[in-house]
């Protein structure tokens, strides 16, 4: 039976291997992910996104007990930061989920961002889409620990859930762009500790003044509130990971903004938008692997050092390198 | 050490608070170029099984100060032989008397590891016996 028929028969063990072939860029992944790939498009995407330490790990934890109970199973993906220096890293975010354990219906994966920024690594979306195919009902994504602009997720998946703790800045911090403008569900968590109810205030005042969905695709032109009842309004949830309080409101939340996804076009969007983004994505990093293998590594060099002293400046640089590199291709191609 | 990160599973086994010396081996594995899945406090041996199952692991660290390694440690290797991942090295590190290493090494364990033991021998004793399971 090939690694793809082992997964989808439920094999937790064949699904762990591939999720690394997948991680690690395998020549056998593509195969793998291309069996896969008719049996996708069911799972329910969520993204739960905010601040380090904010309670993410605690939330999905309860988020996933409480979808167990509904009957579903659950995914998840968390990712942690690779280091900087070099290729390690602590995945750390299992602490927070050991009652998750001994349940068949439930898998979780750690995955290291290896030099990825935005919240996720490269190959979050691929393994999310092995997991879809494995038939989880829900596939939760975990980001990394970001601050305002790690907006990569909401491109990924179909709910966004954002997390902001108790002493998260003030309303001017509430009606910045990024992170917050892609909450489709937004969440006040510690909610138990002192200054919640002053974040709460800077948060409902900014999402009361913003009732139209966050627009899926970047690309497309915003959406303007034209006063229908299928737009939806991003809830404002106070939550206390640590404990549970809260998370049967924002399950029903979740469920409630599916229902709306399916009921507007907007589903079909957001299958578009984290499609179009996986493919970017993958363009954008083969091509430049591409390039950086076949141009020659000591005029790299050469040029590198020539911007150190001032000879030439890094825009003209990149301009030759892509176009000899272009007149050199199609020379081959003559 | 191969071209992709090596993934290291560290895991406190049973009932015992002190996870200093877990910590300061992830920490020590992660700048050696490793992905460390620490997993906390308080684990079972099938919780750990489990977790190595899920995160695809070339190795099991495991940290126990309790005394209670003779007990718990064979039931571990039971449980990863349940989940077919015998063939996943097992280490330990923590509080072992001397003449219970063999009845470790008997169970399955690759090595054990005292107090006073260079980080930088673990990180290559990591690296050698995922070398000799490539080769086996």
């Amino acid at each position: 039976m090939s690694l793809a028929k082992k997964i989808i028969s439920g094999d937790r063990r064949a699904l762990a291997r591939v999720l690394t072939l997948v991680e690690n860029g395998d020549a056998h992944s593509k195969d793998i992910l291309a069996e896969l790939h008719p049996y996708g498009g069911k799972a329910h995407f969520v993204g739960v996104t905010g601040a380090p330490g904010v309670g993410k790990s605690s939330l999905v934890n309860f988020l996933a007990q409480s979808l167990r109970v509904l009957g579903d199973t659950v995914g998840v993906l968390a990712v942690d930061p690779s280091s900087p220096f070099g290729s390690g890293a602590i995945l750390g975010d299992r602490v927070r989920m050991a009652d998750l354990t001994g349940d068949d219906g439930i898998y979780i994966r750690s995955m290291a961002s290896r030099g990825a920024v935005g919240g996720l690594a490269y190959a979050t979306g691929a393994a999310a889409d092995v997991l879809d195919a494995a038939g989880f009902n829900y596939v939760i994504i975990e980001t990394v620990g970001v601050g305002q602009s790690g907006v990569e997720i909401s491109n990924h998946v179909h709910t966004t859930i954002v997390l902001v703790a108790s002493g998260a800045g003030d309303d001017v911090q509430a009606i910045k762009s990024g992170i917050l403008e892609t909450a489709d569900i937004l969440v006040v968590n510690k909610a138990d500790l002192p200054g919640a109810e002053h974040v709460l205030a800077d948060m409902r005042s900014n999402v009361v003044m913003n009732p139209s969905p966050a627009p899926s695709d970047h690309h497309a032109k915003s959406k303007q509130f034209d006063g229908s009842d299928l737009a939806w309004r991003v809830p404002l949830l106070s939550t206390v990971a640590r404990s549970g309080d809260g998370v049967d409101l924002l399950i029903k939340s979740l469920l409630q903004h599916w229902e709306y996804l399916e009921n507007s076009a907007e589903i079909d969007n957001r299958r578009r938008t984290r499609i179009r983004a996986i493919l970017e994505s993958l363009l954008r990093n083969r091509l430049y692997t591409r390039f950086m293998e076949d141009i020659s590594r000591k005029q790299f060099d050469a040029l590198l050092e020539s911007i150190v002293l001032r000879d030439i400046d890094p825009y003209s640089a990149a301009a030759r390198l892509i176009e000899e590199k272009y007149k050199a291709s199609c020379l081959d191609k003559a | 050490m191969g071209k992709h990160p090596i993934r290291v599973l560290i895991a406190k086994l049973g009932l015992d608070g002190h996870d200093r010396g877990a910590k300061i081996i992830a920490r020590s594995l992660r700048d050696a170029g490793m992905e460390v899945v620490y997993t906390g406090l308080r684990q079972t041996p099938a919780m750990i099984a489990e977790a190595a199952l899920h995160e695809d692991v070339n190795v099991v660290g495991i940290s126990i100060l309790s005394g209670a390694h003779n007990t718990l440690l064979p039931t571990l290797m039971d449980k990863l032989r349940e989940q077919n991942l015998a063939h996943i090295p097992v280490i330990v590190g923590g509080i072992v008397p001397d003449c219970d290493v063999n009845t470790l090494m008997d169970a399955g364990v690759s090595a054990v590891f005292g107090p006073g033991t260079l980080t930088s021998d673990i990180v290559t004793s990591i690296a050698n016996v995922i070398e000799s399971d490539l080769q086996d």
